[in-house]
């Protein structure tokens, strides 16, 4: 793209300089922001990179927890504008959409149509092309595995302009590099996916208290088969007997015919609650009190109060849940993560393990031992089954997911990374991984050990073809894959 | 004087704002009190750059300021830029806060009041106005806005006028691109408000500036330095509206209750 062409004058006045912020607050840094609008702006965007001879970081709505999508050390290209749902096939349930289009507007528009997203995150905000380029996963990663899967084709802009179609058959190698990538390889544009076909606007949802881990873990290994969504929520405080005690939560899908009405239930006003709680109580300034509880203390006694409501809601029968409801839990309090502070060096992380079937009752009743001792609890605890999957740079295995929600304070930052540090190693040891959308904590010792080697190398490969310059980075590359060159002369 | 330059420059103290938050940006600062805000700051250790279309006077500024700077730690930098020139204004927001290493505060005191004939209807000198005093500051504080939500941090201050508060027959438009700056800095506090972000609306009496120079019935007239110390107290102490001096809330109290009926027969 020659300078002084449309695009990039357009591309011009539609910039700004932010601070471009990790989810959880705990990191950020001034940027320079482009919002293209079409491809050809995209390619503006990465000449205006080139010309300045600075990096460019992808980014969506911002929702990783760390420095996925924050680039310290050049612009950043924010995919928001590109938000179009481009076709929706009612018979088969494929969507075409521009990859800007978030999850909250892609089930907004073919839940009514009777589909919903085969995946989606615990929040509905992210974009799509965020989605795919992290390759994020539900509540439902044992059955489907990640967003990967549901993904039949997607259009991505290479660093140097050119436009690629990529499927399963087609350019296989990008696909299954670029799923995962966590955007280091092009920029996503398009992407057609497969959605799933829903008989009701709601699932039917068990509830199951259970005393400890090893409970836990069984219940859902059981269910493996009939449940469509199971999700475990642990005390993180309770130690002894009731070490890894909690809730977990088991949805359904609704057979054709069980819902009587289903036109009213799969609308979008029908799926989501209205902004305040009883009628009044504004959902939006919950964030408030919640700091009040925003402690050791705070967080004890809501654990333990949710846990014991969480053995009645078990004794009675199953519950129906919207799927808004259901899967997008952590909408429900708008900007709850200011509950953990809103100045700088405050905020949160979260720390996402992945340990095989076979290791993780040890290493998890460990973890949470050490967390006790060191008196580094996590804030909230959510366990989840997955299964292995196709892509490279996958962080799903054939076990278990713990996610743990530390708070980070500047007197505590560095005892926090100290801490995550140590778990790292027990997770590694047991042949354990991680998740680039959550992380912030992982150094490039930790990341080689936990990729298989031939695909680690595969990636790098990929990325020096098609990136020589390294025009895509991040700061999240930066920490844990640092510049290519050093990486050559080192092997 | 060796020795004095010699020591190590000492920002004086100023409650809750520590030394590494004092980065100011001042938009309109040749003369006024846009030269007397950058003045003060300079003399509180704050890091400035000061825009305005008059190269020479930006130069005089700094160069009466550079002594203050070098006593408190803190620096004038001036760029010449006029602010109808907007497509220029996100590209040079950018190289102004990487030049000082963040922003903390953005104070937009440009404005332009041309003298209007009781029977004059000029549109071309009507619309100066509303672009200096109304889409300048919009210009300006709309960059300011998207980097001090997303930091959660940061002070907006508008140099509004009295004048905003009725339109008056002496010039319409004066006072018609007060009051949109009036309702726009309202509008942008409300809009800031939840990200810890201020906006100080500040709308002055008779100042001694340029603006006022040759101009019948003063009244309670200060200085640029006693109103940039007004300007900057009330924006520390996060007022929403503040009158400089003080004593002026109450003109425009009522002269906002006036009726309107009654107010078109006033020659104010």
């Amino acid at each position: 793209m020659a300078e002084g062409s449309v695009p990039g004058e357009v591309l011009a006045q539609r910039r700004s300089y932010e601070f471009v912020e990790a989810w959880g607050m705990a990191a950020g840094a001034h940027s320079r922001v482009l919002r293209p609008r079409n491809v050809e702006e995209i390619r503006a965007s990465l000449e205006m990179a080139r010309r300045e001879s600075v990096p460019l970081g992808l980014r969506g709505t911002g929702n990783s927890y760390g420095d996925a999508s924050v680039n310290g050390q050049g612009l950043v290209l924010d995919i928001r504008r590109m938000n179009r749902i481009l076709a929706f096939d009612e018979e088969q349930g494929i969507a075409e959409v521009e990859s800007g289009t978030t999850v909250r507007d892609l089930w907004k528009h073919i839940l009514p149509k009777g589909y919903w997203p085969q995946v989606v995150s615990g929040t509905s905000f992210p974009t799509l092309a965020g989605a795919a380029a992290m390759n994020i996963h539900g509540k439902n990663n044992f059955a489907v595995g990640p967003i990967g899967e549901a993904i039949r084709e997607f259009d991505i802009v290479l660093p140097n302009g050119e436009l690629r179609t990529c499927r399963r058959d087609q350019h296989s190698d990008l696909f299954h590099a670029a799923i995962g990538g966590f955007g280091m390889l092009g920029v996503i544009s398009r992407l057609v996916l497969q959605t799933k076909r829903v008989h009701g606007g709601y699932l039917n949802v068990h509830a199951f208290a259970n005393h400890d881990l090893a409970e836990m873990m069984e219940y859902m290994q059981a269910h493996r088969g009939v449940a469509d969504y199971l999700v475990g929520w642990i005390d993180c405080f309770a130690g002894g007997d009731g070490l890894g005690r909690g809730l977990v939560h088991d949805g359904r899908y609704l057979a054709p015919g069980e819902d009587p009405d289903p036109e009213t239930t799969l609308t979008a006003a029908y799926q989501e609650l209205g902004p305040n709680i009883f009628g009044v109580i504004p959902k939006s300034e919950l964030w408030r009190p919640m700091r009040l509880l925003n402690n050791d203390w705070g967080l004890r006694f809501i654990n333990t109060v949710k846990y014991w409501m969480g053995r009645l809601e078990g004794m009675g029968p199953p519950k129906p849940w919207t799927h808004a409801e259901f899967s997008f839990l952590l909408d429900y309090v708008p900007n709850w993560k200011w509950s953990y502070g809103r100045k700088h060096g405050h905020g949160l992380i979260q720390f996402q393990t992945f340990v095989p079937h076979e290791a993780a009752h040890e290493v998890y009743t460990d973890i949470l031992r050490r967390c006790q001792r060191a008196r580094i609890v996590p804030y909230l605890g959510v366990f989840k089954r997955h299964r292995p999957d196709p892509f490279w740079l996958t962080h799903a295995v054939d076990g278990w997911s713990f996610a743990m929600d530390f708070k980070v304070t500047p007197a505590r930052r560095e005892a926090l990374w100290k801490h995550c540090h140590e778990l790292t190693e027990l997770v590694l040891d047991a042949g354990g991984k991680f998740y680039f959308a959550k992380d912030l904590v992982l150094r490039p010792e930790d990341v080689v050990r936990m990729y298989p080697e031939d695909k680690l190398e595969a990636f790098l490969k990929l990325k020096a073809e098609l990136d020589p310059e390294e025009r895509l980075q991040t700061d999240l590359w930066r920490r844990v894959f640092g510049p290519l060159r050093d990486r050559a002369r080192a092997s | 004087m060796s020795t004095a330059t010699e020591t190590t420059p000492q920002a004086p103290r100023l409650a809750g704002i520590p030394p590494e938050k004092r980065r100011a940006l001042v938009v309109g600062a040749s003369s006024g009190m846009g030269a007397a805000l950058v003045r003060q700051l300079a003399g509180e250790g704050y890091r400035v750059c000061a825009l305005a279309r008059r190269s020479e006077e930006l130069e005089a500024l700094r160069e009466s300021c550079a002594p203050l700077a070098a006593a408190t730690g803190g620096q004038v930098s001036v760029r010449t830029h006029d602010v109808t020139d907007t497509a220029a204004i996100p590209a040079l927001f950018e190289e102004i806060v990487r030049e000082l290493g963040g922003l903390d505060l953005i104070v937009y005191a440009a404005g332009i009041m041309p003298a209007v004939g009781e029977q004059e209807f000029d549109t071309r000198k009507d619309v100066d106005m509303l672009r200096v005093n109304t889409e300048g500051c919009v210009a300006w504080c709309n960059p300011a806005a998207e980097l001090f939500q997303t930091q959660r941090e940061g002070t907006i201050v508008g140099i509004s006028s009295i004048a905003g508060d009725r339109g008056r027959k002496g010039n319409p438009v004066y006072c018609t691109s007060k009051a949109a700056m009036n309702t726009y800095l309202e509008a942008l506090r409300n809009r800031l408000g939840d990200y810890d972000v201020h906006v100080c609306t500040i709308r002055p009496g008779f100042v001694d500036t340029k603006m006022t120079q040759g101009m019948d019935g003063l009244f309670w007239l200060i200085s640029p330095e006693e109103a940039s110390k007004a300007i900057l107290g009330a924006a520390r102490n996060r007022v929403n509206v503040r009158y400089v001096p003080l004593r002026w809330m109450w003109v425009g109290l009522v002269l906002r209750l006036i009726p309107s009926f009654v107010f078109r027969r006033l020659s104010i």
